[in-house]
């Protein structure tokens, strides 16, 4: 598992990327109530904004944490989205990326450092 | 942030867990750890407990009620003077070109007026009525006492187990009641939607009370998140966003709110600030209206949403100005003005939101029913 400074999670499962928010990220932002997922096949790169979550209190983009290609989306979330909070670090995730290039993930904290970051 | 001041009850937020922010200078809960969404609900089914210190609590006197309010009824376009003893009423304070100053809540408490203004505004509104009242009515801030709000249908059963008396108090009554043996100033009032009380405390008892009522199984602590999509979902205007300095009451449907005997043909007509343009705005009509809006999707629209009567092309023909979740609605609820053209209840107009036109319905207000005990 690996962690971005935007409070994203990166799971590596076979041949693709799992992202979702940490549970210290849905803590922050409340009661999630709106989730905008991406179109599966679109070629995404690092940094761009690809989907949009809203809170009671606001509305956050959640960036593409590495180039690639989202194969699959979480289309439950669309109609639940109160399951990021419950479930963030399993259940509640986003999208699956084909990666372009895995070694973008080696920039990423692992989660003593997420830990550490968060404080 | 070591500017903020704090009300009689912040320790008391602290201990419950509340996550406190900064609001016009005061240090308050913007939720406890239950959560905007819940504790929404639980107000709306049982009974939460507000704190609303912050707010501004003003005595004015003056050798009779009927002085005080003669005095008072040149500031605000209500029927300040034929308010009954032990009622309250809501009002505004207008301003030159017919915008509102702030808004407010007033009593007459027998021998003097009581009014609750916006904590935002309270420096500018008592600056505003010691210039134009003194010297013949003494503005008193009382700085010394907290102000709590119990809202929810399980309010009144709650409440009555410290004094059975507030049962029989209707909406909208002002009185004095003893709970827990202290003298508090009760309203049946509140700004959530809900039946309830606003309960002005001595700030050396308020905690001690909050305490009882918190160990109520019906009552929950509210923070101001939930605050704010209970008194949206209710169609209640908040000072700033949804009317301000340049919004007429007339803009802002507030129309009735100003009383008969105030209005171009009632008997103590005009007086107030900014009667010209407001009477001119009640004659001929306004360009722009405050509606309910329903958005269709499930995107929120928040404020500053702008508003357009096609789905393509145009100029906006107006902005959201209060937007969110409604938790009760089960949707996305806002409010905010459009022409006078599309300020019909059903009619489909588009906000963009993030770059794309999202069909929106202008709704009725409130977007949830009322449940005031009249």
């Amino acid at each position: 598992m690996k962690y971005t400074e935007e409070h994203e999670w990166l799971r590596v499962e076979g041949d693709l990327v799992v992202v979702g928010i940490t549970a210290h990220a849905s803590e922050q932002l409340g009661d999630v109530v709106f989730v905008e997922l991406p179109e599966t096949g679109l070629e995404v790169t690092k940094d761009e904004e690809v989907c949009v979550i809203e809170s009671v209190k606001a509305a956050s983009d959640i960036l593409a944490p590495i180039d690639g290609e989202i194969v699959e989306v979480n289309e439950p979330l669309v109609d639940e989205p109160g399951r990021v909070n419950d479930d963030p670090m399993e259940g509640a995730w986003f999208f699956k990326i084909k990666p372009s290039d895995l070694s973008q993930m080696d920039d990423y904290m692992d989660e003593n450092a997420y830990k550490e970051f968060i404080g | 942030m070591g500017d903020l001041k704090r009300t009689p009850l912040y320790d008391l937020h602290v201990e419950l867990g509340a996550k406190m922010v900064g609001f016009a200078g005061y240090d308050m809960p913007v939720q406890y750890p239950l959560g905007v969404m819940k504790e929404h609900l639980h107000c709306r089914g049982a009974a939460g407990l507000f704190d609303v210190s912050h707010m501004g609590q003003v005595a004015l006197r003056a050798e009779s009620y009927e002085a005080v309010a003669k005095a008072f009824e040149a500031l605000v376009p209500q029927d300040v003077i034929g308010l009954g003893a032990g009622r309250q009423r809501y009002g505004f304070f207008t301003n030159e070109a017919g915008g509102i100053e702030d808004d407010l809540m007033f009593a007459n408490r027998g021998d003097h007026l009581f009014v609750v203004v916006n904590a935002a505004c309270k420096e500018a509104d008592i600056a505003r009525m010691i210039a134009a009242l003194s010297p013949d009515v003494t503005v008193e801030e009382i700085t010394d006492r907290a102000l709590v709000a119990l809202q929810g249908p399980a309010a009144e059963t709650a409440l009555a187990r410290l004094n059975p008396a507030v049962v029989e108090m209707a909406f909208m009554d002002f009185t004095e009641v003893e709970l827990d043996g202290v003298a508090c100033w009760v309203s049946r009032s509140g700004y959530t939607g809900e039946d309830g009380y606003e309960i002005s405390i001595p700030e050396t008892d308020a905690v001690g009370i909050c305490r009882k009522l918190l160990a109520m199984e019906e009552v929950e602590g509210i923070g101001l998140g939930a605050r704010d999509s209970l008194r949206l979902e209710g169609g209640l205007c908040l000072y700033g966003n949804d009317i301000d300095s340049q919004t007429s009451p007339i803009e802002a449907a507030l129309t009735w709110a100003i009383q008969k005997v105030r209005r171009a043909d009632g008997d103590r007509a005009g007086g107030f600030p900014g009667a010209d343009r407001i009477f001119g705005d009640l004659a001929e009509g306004v360009a722009r209206k405050r509606v309910g809006l329903s958005p269709t999707g499930r995107a929120p629209m928040r404020a500053g949403t702008p508003l357009f009567a096609a789905a393509e092309g145009g100029e906006p023909i107006g902005e959201v100005t209060s937007g969110g979740f409604g938790p009760t609605f089960e949707g996305p609820v806002a409010m905010g003005y459009v022409g006078t053209a599309q300020a019909v209840v059903g009619t489909e107009i588009f906000g963009e939101v993030r770059g794309k036109r999202m069909p929106v319905n202008v709704a009725k207000m409130p977007l949830v029913p009322a449940n005031f005990k009249r």
